[in-house]
């Protein structure tokens, strides 16, 4: 069993190793700079405005609604696992359950939609 | 050496480095001063138990984990921290310097922890017997919630309805007529 999961540990590996590979062959590639970099390259964006004031700040209340819209969606995924798993065995009763399932939540997108809960302020 | 007991020491040494990994997550989750820095350690710790299931073949309790605590849970624990936070940050999480909390605080833990080693040490621990935990666990419920249980699987749908619809007339109250 567990070497089902070696397969995610090369995954892990890869995924990890991937940008490693990445940024060190642009560090290998690029020109290297013959002065030492002013303050202006340290900045963390070298063009744009510049952030004012601290960034560990509070946020607004309004954001909280995202997070609980979220962990319902969220829940369903739970729910939408297994069926997705066992897809092509279950057939077509299983399908239009899982549609019935999904056409519930879509009135509770809905109605969230409606009262403005995705809305940006 | 067997096959048997190359896996059972395989086994071990994954529980091992799984049990680092979420011991230490634990400590930060109590220890570090940046209350943020202690959200993204307790998420550490719930990927740490969710592996631990992943070894003992629960799969789908696993990803539950994973997707319940880690994903839903956390979340909400971030955003209760970015909403109400009014100190500096790395000022969030400090030792309480009481006396009387500390002795509470070694008190609780010394009771939580002796009863854990004698509820570990009176129990007999019997092999399981009969056969074992099924392969395709998560087939086998996506057909019972399919099949036998449909109905109580659309009701889970009905329920989480009424819970973002509840969630939505809470954060902004109902309109007026």
């Amino acid at each position: 069993m567990l070497t089902d999961y070696a397969t995610i540990g090369v995954f892990f590996l890869l995924t990890v190793s991937f940008p490693i590979a990445a940024m060190a062959l642009s560090w290998i590639f690029r020109p290297k700079p013959k002065a030492a970099p002013d303050d202006e390259k340290y900045t963390t964006y070298e063009c744009g405005v510049d952030t004012r004031g601290k960034t560990w700040i509070r946020f607004r209340v309004n954001y909280f609604l995202f997070a609980l819209v979220f962990l319902a969606f969220d829940v369903e995924t739970v729910f939408l696992y297994p069926w997705a798993v066992k897809f092509q065995k279950l057939g077509f009763f299983a399908f239009a359950e899982m549609i019935v399932f999904i056409a519930i939540l879509v009135v509770a997108l809905w109605y969230a939609w409606k009262e403005g809960a995705l809305e940006w302020h | 050496m067997s096959t048997a007991a190359a896996n059972l020491q395989l086994q071990d040494a994954v529980f091992v480095m799984i049990a680092i990994v979420t011991t230490g997550a634990a400590l930060g989750v109590v220890f570090l001063r940046n209350i943020v820095h202690n959200a993204l350690c307790l998420v550490l710790t719930f990927l740490g138990v969710a592996a631990v299931y992943f070894q003992l073949n629960a799969g789908f309790i696993g990803l539950v984990q994973i997707l319940v605590y880690a994903g839903a849970i956390s979340v909400l624990i971030i955003f209760a921290i970015m909403l109400v936070m009014d100190k500096e940050i790395n000022q969030t999480n400090l030792p309480i310097p009481s006396l009387g909390r500390r002795i509470a605080g070694v008190y609780i833990t010394a009771l939580l922890v002796i009863t854990l080693v004698l509820a570990i040490y009176f129990t007999a621990w019997p092999l399981a017997t009969g056969a074992g935990a099924p392969f395709d666990a998560v087939g086998m419920l996506a057909e019972l919630m399919l099949g036998d249980y449909v109905i109580a699987f659309e009701a889970a749908a009905v329920l989480l309805l009424v819970a973002v619809v509840g969630a939505v007339i809470l954060a902004k109250g109902v309109e007026k007529q």
